[in-house]
């Protein structure tokens, strides 16, 4: 064996150390929970975490506590408790799996969760304004909400320096220093700019490399898998955002890339199909659920969930520390606006990825329990059909509840969609 | 000469076909499913055997389809039903651009090229009630033997309309309209009307083209072809094989690898 495909190697680092980094992360809230310290509760689109560290607020992400109580295998029994309780079974999974969450005191399979002082949200999610005011009523805890304008028509967004983007700029950066102003509230403490300057510097350092990282998967063979290796990096960029390791991690990572790149090392043994995924992954069965994928060579080389469920993160916003509030209320506005039209403008973003990664096809997967997500993916995958003759699959299941996954319809489609892609590649082959 | 096979192990029914190099049915057979999918296989299989009067040898290649395929043990490889009922519908109507298949518990639509290659395709997901489930609901309600549905529905004057979205729902609004002294003919169209509704929906979802090709044992249904093409106002293309079409298109792509292997390395189209 080679060292560098040994255990302890460069190539599957980033894997171990995001596992490492995660369970280090849900220690600290663990602990946190135990002493009943105070912590902020936040999202994955805008999490302000940069403003909220200054404050040393442990950040809990209610979307990521439920997803793993599904990867864990043990959602079934947090969405039972939650409608029990009286939640419809037609509401949103990770809002259900939350409230069985705080019923339970906060046990979770990874540790105890702490209560929340604060939430801290956008309104990038419809859900995440209810879901919070649950919160609100259990516990007392003060909500605030960010308001970031969207774009207001497909393909006709602001950018810096025009007047619009300004004039919502400057809203949003209102919006932050009344955000600063509720935390030193609740914590007695002063904002320490120079402290908050050091995070946004850490974040910068995380931004640049995952958006490096995501532009080395245009190799062939592709370095990651943006489905299930792309989740283990979410994670570690959304709970550990503006935390040095947090930063190291993606400088380490993206050196991991870089020299599978260079070697041609991927994720699989024949990258046959390299597909796009649109939507929310199936955790109840994430692993299978790749593996029909890979069984027959296809790989994920993007996906519009590295982009919403990073905040936008993936677009590598640099923050500008001279101006540090200034700034982040610009990148916060690119990113969550970024994050919204990856959900309801996926279109023009995807037309350019399938050409820049060379894609096969497009797997569309909405989900039963996030309307908002799901919606327009339908319209979306009609209008990439019209856009360009380029293979795409439409399979449904869910994020959170296996009652609705069942696996033999998905794989039936999938294998047809594969069958489809051979029998396409075959007749290019013989054309030319 | 050798033969190519295809055996559709569906829900209901399992279908078995065997041609001949130049691609010609010489064979087929039809058993009903039941609870052991491989036994079911395995007899469709001899059937069709003993039907060809043809001796297992002279068979070359074997391809199982349908939602028993991996339990077809004999055979050499699965495709889906999808791709068999593409190629299968476009072999007995070369001017087919659409499919529509109704099963015994699936409904799929599916857009084709013109060498049968599928273009995208829609199935129903977490219901039954656009499939042939829902006519055999009708069929217990009604007392009324499945093949007789059809002709039964032809007769009506004023259908009902079947408002429930749900198979197992089917039964006791059916019984509901009885009560309501609605004659048989009249509910039993309003039956065939609200599955060829919910189809029209799959087809729309993938883009209608004609020709249409209607596939799967529910295409014997008379009511249903005419609920279909009133709603759609076109006609489609059905067979008195039709239930074949899945089985046959397996066999096609069994004998597409039969004679691809014959042709010299490097010139091979290598299609199963």
């Amino acid at each position: 064996m080679k060292d560098e495909q040994k255990p302890d190697g460069i190539v599957g680092r980033g894997n171990r150390e995001g596992s490492d980094l995660f369970r280090m992360w849900f220690e600290q809230l663990d602990d946190a929970a135990k002493k009943d310290a105070p912590s902020a509760y936040v999202f994955v689109m805008g999490s302000l975490a940069e403003i909220l560290r200054v404050f040393d607020f442990p950040l809990v992400f209610p979307e990521i506590n439920s997803l793993q109580t599904a990867v864990r295998r043990v959602a079934h029994e947090y969405l039972s408790q939650a409608e029990d309780y009286g939640y419809s079974p037609d509401i949103c999974g990770y809002v259900k799996a939350d409230v069985a969450l705080q019923i339970r005191g906060g046990l979770h399979p990874m540790g105890k969760i702490p209560r929340p002082t604060l939430a801290v949200l956008t309104n990038a999610c419809n859900t995440y304004i209810k879901w919070a005011e649950i919160w609100e009523r259990m516990y007392h805890a003060p909500v605030f909400t960010i308001d970031i304008p969207g774009t207001r028509q497909a393909g006709r967004k602001s950018h810096p320096g025009e007047s619009d983007f300004e004039r919502d700029r400057r809203y949003v950066q209102a919006q932050l220093n009344e955000l600063i102003a509720l935390c030193q509230q609740l914590t007695g403490l002063k904002f320490d700019i120079d402290r908050f300057r050091e995070i946004l510097d850490d974040t910068n350092r995380m931004n640049r490399a995952w958006k490096q990282i995501i532009e080395l998967n245009r190799n062939h063979p592709s370095v990651f898998n943006a489905l299930t290796d792309g989740t283990i990096y979410l994670g570690v960029s959304n709970g550990l955002r503006g935390v040095p390791q947090a930063s190291q991690y993606f400088e380490n990572l993206l050196e991991e890339m870089e020299y599978k790149a260079a070697r041609g090392i991927g994720t699989l043994v024949e990258e046959k199909y390299r597909l796009v995924f649109v939507g929310v992954p199936c955790y109840p069965i994430f692993r299978r659920f790749n593996e029909l994928f890979t069984e027959w060579g296809g790989t994920f080389v993007n996906s519009t969930y590295l982009w919403f469920a990073s905040g936008g993160a993936n677009r590598g916003y640099e923050y500008d520390l001279s101006r540090p509030l200034e700034s982040l209320a610009e990148g916060l506005l690119l990113s969550v606006r970024d994050a919204m039209d990856s959900m309801f403008h996926q279109n023009l973003a995807l037309q350019e990825i399938i050409a820049e990664f060379d894609v096969d096809g497009v797997v569309f997967h909405p989900i039963k329990s996030c309307r908002t997500v799901s919606t327009g993916l339908a319209d979306g995958r009609r209008a990439l059909m019209e856009w360009r003759d380029i293979p795409s699959l439409f399979i449904e299941s869910d994020m959170m509840d296996r009652r609705v996954v069942s696996e033999a319809q998905m794989k039936n489609r999938i294998d047809a969609f594969f069958e489809g892609l051979a029998s396409r590649k075959q007749r290019a082959a013989l054309v030319g | 000469m050798a033969y190519a096979a295809g055996v559709d192990v569906g829900s209901t029914q399992t279908k078995a076909v065997i041609v001949d190099e130049s691609g010609q049915i010489v064979s087929r057979s039809l058993i009903d499913t039941g609870a052991n999918v491989v036994k079911a296989a395995e007899k469709a299989y001899q059937v069709c055997l003993l039907n060809g009067n043809l001796r297992e040898e002279e068979v070359e290649y074997i391809v199982g389809t349908g939602y028993g395929r991996y339990r077809v043990t004999f055979g050499n490889t699965q495709i889906t039903e999808i791709s068999c009922h593409a190629r299968g519908a476009v072999n007995m109507f070369p001017k087919t651009r659409t499919v529509l298949d109704m099963g015994g518990q699936d409904t799929k639509a599916i857009r084709v090229r013109p060498n049968g290659e599928v273009l995208d395709f829609c199935m129903n997901d977490k219901c039954a009630a656009g499939t042939g489930r829902f006519l055999g609901a009708a069929s217990a309600a009604l007392e009324i033997p499945l093949d007789d549905l059809g002709p039964t529905a032809l007769k009506a004057e004023k259908p009902v309309r079947i408002s429930t979205t749900c198979t197992v729902f089917a039964e006791s609004e059916v019984l509901s309209w009885l009560g309501k002294g609605k004659k048989i003919e009249d509910i039993l169209l309003g039956v065939h009307q609200s599955i060829a509704s919910r189809s029209i929906g799959l087809l729309r979802r993938v883009g209608i083209e004609e020709q249409i090709t209607f596939t799967g044992g529910v295409a014997k249904n008379v009511g249903m072809v005419a609920a279909l093409e009133q709603n759609l106002g076109l006609s489609l293309n059905v067979s008195a094989e039709s239930h074949f079409i899945g089985a046959l298109g397996a066999a096609l792509f069994a004998l597409d690898h039969i004679l691809t292997s014959r042709a010299p390395i490097g010139t091979r189209e290598e299609l199963v």
